[in-house]
């Protein structure tokens, strides 16, 4: 059944159609006439932005923490480039967002009109797919079409450029059910004869591990849950990436923790160590191989990825299998039940002892002081007041984002949101934002370096605007903190542009966009401090000052190997040439 | 525990592939990319090279299927094994790109392209470039008194060949398709 409607009514049409229940976005020329469709409804609701690229971050913690597609929509020229930030960032970490852009009417095309950019090329490398719609009785197809590509196989944005006579044009809509998906459909299941000789591995290795990344996340909640099963009833241990924490929970016996450049002594020497690697959804980045070279020698290793592209892109396996983690899983549960639930006991026991020595070194040790704030304590006290609730975190990028990861547990699945792939600072504050839209009663609290928050500061407005309570904890060490890092280990001690210089009274600033304000200095006022932070009903912005010259440990150098971590301990007679990469 | 009888680097399709997947060697492939024929598909092909650092040698384009809109891109490229599995995979994550075949690894293609080739030349060269177009099968397509326009198709090589005899005759100008490839037998 086609229905008579303008292409901007389409927009709005085919969001409902598809579940949306929010947008994030900013006007302009190019996009009012989609924006007059949004005025005369009441069903979507719209969130006013104060810049693009923090549209696109919302966007991304509304679907990283609710596991639908995010929504997005911006003007053309300044608003489509204004968002390309958030759109890699959205690529590099897989999560699927629908981003609508206005474009200068079809017959200007191409003449440097007012506000006019090549969109199409400029996000075409940093979309999964996008789509320049030139015709009203496609443009419906075209953002079913979109959906589906965006959540389906690996997760990814998507772009639709909309020029503004085509959202003014009238067309046929076309339901979602009629929309022609069928070549773009992503294997799911994995090879079977593949998933038994997993289980043949599983029921042998003598020194097992999980190494478990973000695609457990995407591939959604049964994911986490059959993967607690095999994880729980075979007792091997379990690693994940900064991008899969939380899908087995933090509080389980067989956690070893995040593993990587600034992952656990234990969980990057199992990784060093074992004979059996099970990797499930994660892609072998560089922050957690190292040096590839010296990259676990002497495992044997799966892997587990809905993109066959990821397979033996940087590591090669041994046993690869393209499939969904949820379904993969599902079958090898259902073998490995069948065949007896065999594991190797006695290699096992004696892998657990040596992991058990791995972990004297307690090496998130730090020493702690009665004078000024740690930043290791800072989030110890946080956790400790904070992990009882219903808490979702964001971050922003640098040490305060590292030791989050290392000192804040998570327990389900959708309740971490940080920027893995892109390294984006300014991704935390707009992203809780679009976490706290999303679930309004949750506690959302952004762990933030002042650098990095000062970076999307001006969406103060809309979370005043749009009453989130969002809490934005900053870690404040006056400091670049991770390039003053990597400066004090690898460059000599020169420490070059490093330190944030004018930054604003913090509290002060909160007052003037209507929030609270806090700031802390002393250890013994922390914990007030926070619960203060925790009990107030509104944003808060809680400016904690930390320790200026902390380091983040352990830390593998880049380039190194697992086995060449370094400890606090360590660091002082570390040294080493300036790294590549 | 058990050993497995599986190599390093496997390919996705087959945990019994047995390729080799630590060879250094290089070598040339022609892959046979089949796509919608949509706006952007051919930018969204060389992007993925580019993006990525890998070759190409070679590429042609042209719709083979008019109603059903579909193109076939081929594109010869060169790599070690790893490198041109990758190159496959990452080519069939792009959404308009139903499938990627690796002619050179799946089924020995026939391989041609066509290229034409101005000489300009009198006297004894004119008759030369002449003679040696009859022995590599060119016609001539259009002549003057000082020029001729040979066409050819062959293996890329041939061409090549054709090239470096034509060249001291007064060769003027090229211009080359790049490779078509089609598998051989039903
Ligand atoms: C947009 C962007 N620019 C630059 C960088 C490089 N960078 C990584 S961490 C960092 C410092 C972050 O400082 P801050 O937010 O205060 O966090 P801290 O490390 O001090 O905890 C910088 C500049 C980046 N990741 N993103
Ligand atoms: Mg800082």
């Amino acid at each position: 059944m086609a229905r008579q409607m303008t292409g901007a009514e389409m927009v709005v049409q085919a969001l409902k159609d598809h579940g949306v229940e929010v947008i994030f976005g900013y006007p302009g020329g190019a996009v009012l006439p989609i924006y007059d469709a949004i005025f005369q409804q009441n069903e979507i609701k719209h969130i006013l932005v104060r810049h693009e690229q923090a549209a696109i971050h919302m966007a991304e913690g509304y679907a990283r923490s609710t596991g639908k597609p995010g929504c997005a929509l911006v003007t053309s020229g300044p608003g489509a480039t204004n968002a390309v930030t958030g759109l890699t960032d959205a690529l590099m970490d897989s999560i699927p967002l629908v981003v609508f852009s206005g474009q200068v009417p079809t017959f200007m095309i191409g003449t440097d009109g007012f506000q006019e950019a090549d969109t199409v090329g400029i996000t075409r490398p940093c979309t999964k797919h996008n789509w320049l719609v030139k015709d009203t009785d496609k443009l419906a197809e075209t953002i079913h079409q979109a959906f589906h590509v965006a959540t389906s196989g690996r997760p990814g944005p998507v772009l639709i450029d909309l020029p503004k006579d085509v959202q003014f044009a009238n067309g046929r809509y076309t339901e979602p059910k009629t929309a022609r998906v069928d070549h773009y459909q992503p294997k799911v299941k994995g090879d079977i004869e593949a998933v038994t000789k997993l289980v043949e591995l599983i029921e042998t290795a003598a020194k097992p591990v999980f190494y478990t990344g973000g695609g457990v996340i995407n591939s959604g909640t049964a994911a986490s849950q059959l993967m607690r099963e095999l994880v729980d009833a075979t007792g091997f241990p379990i690693t994940s990436t900064l991008m899969g924490l939380g899908a087995y929970p933090a509080s389980g016996k067989n956690w070893l923790g995040m593993l990587g450049m600034h992952g656990l002594y234990e969980a990057n020497l199992a990784m060093h160590g074992c004979d059996l690697m099970i990797n499930l959804g994660a892609r072998f980045d560089d922050r957690i191989t190292g040096r590839i070279a010296d990259f676990s020698p002497k495992s044997t290793k799966v892997h587990v990825d809905i993109d066959a592209s990821s397979i033996n892109k940087i590591i090669p396996v041994d046993l690869p299998i393209v499939g969904d983690v949820a379904h993969v899983l599902e079958d090898a549960l259902k073998i490995w039940k069948a065949r007896g639930r065999k594991v190797n006991k006695e290699g096992l026991a004696k892998w657990w002892a040596q992991i058990e020595e791995w972990k004297k070194v307690r090496c998130l040790a730090f020493t702690n002081s009665d004078k000024v704030i740690k930043p290791q304590y800072a989030l110890q006290r946080l956790e400790a007041l904070t992990k009882d609730r219903d808490r979702y975190i964001t971050t922003e990028v640098g040490q305060h984002q590292m030791w989050a990861a290392q000192f804040l547990g998570f327990e389900a699945p959708n309740r971490w949101m940080t920027s893995g792939g892109l390294g984006t600072m300014g991704y935390g504050f707009p992203a809780s934002i679009g976490v706290q839209i999303a679930h309004p009663d949750a506690l959302v609290i952004n762990v933030a370096g002042e650098a990095s928050w000062l970076m999307n500061m001006q969406e103060m407005g809309t979370a005043t605007q749009f009453c989130t309570p969002v809490k934005q904890f900053i870690l404040n060490n006056e400091r670049l903190g991770m390039v003053r890092q990597w400066q004090d280990l690898l460059h000599g001690g020169r420490y070059s542009h490093s330190w944030s210089d004018s930054l604003p009274d913090f509290v002060k600033l909160a007052e003037s966009f209507g929030w609270k304000g806090i700031s802390v200095s002393d250890p013994k006022d922390l914990d007030d401090a926070i619960m203060e932070m925790i009990n107030y009903d509104g944003p808060v912005l809680f400016d904690c000052l930390v320790e200026k010259h902390e380091n983040c440990f352990p830390m593998i150098p880049s380039g190194k190997p697992h086995n060449e971590m370094l400890l606090a301990a360590d660091a002082a007679a570390f040294s080493s040439g300036a790294a590549l990469v | 525990m058990a050993a497995l009888n599986i190599k390093k680097g496997a390919t996705s399709h087959s945990a019994y592939d047995l390729r080799d997947f630590h060879s250094e060697v290089e070598s040339s492939h022609t892959l046979a990319v089949l796509v919608d024929n949509e706006a952007g598909v051919l930018a969204r092909v060389i992007g993925l090279f580019s993006g990525r650092g890998y070759n190409i040698d070679s590429l042609t384009v042209a719709e083979v299927d008019h109603k059903g809109h579909r193109s076939r891109i081929t594109i010869v490229t060169r790599g070690t094994m790893a490198v041109i599995d990758q190159i496959k995979a990452q080519l069939g994550r792009i959404v308009p790109v139903h499938q990627v075949i690796d002619l050179t690894t799946e089924a020995q293609p026939v391989e041609r392209e066509l290229a034409l080739f101005k000489v300009a030349a009198t006297g004894e060269k004119r008759i030369e470039s002449l003679r040696l177009a009859e022995i590599f099968r060119a016609n001539v397509v259009d002549s003057t008194l000082e020029s001729f326009v040979f066409e050819i198709t062959g293996t890329p090589d041939k061409i090549d060949a054709f090239a470096e005899l034509m060249r001291p005759l007064g060769l003027k100008d090229v211009a080359r398709t790049g490779v078509a490839a089609l598998p051989r037998g039903a």
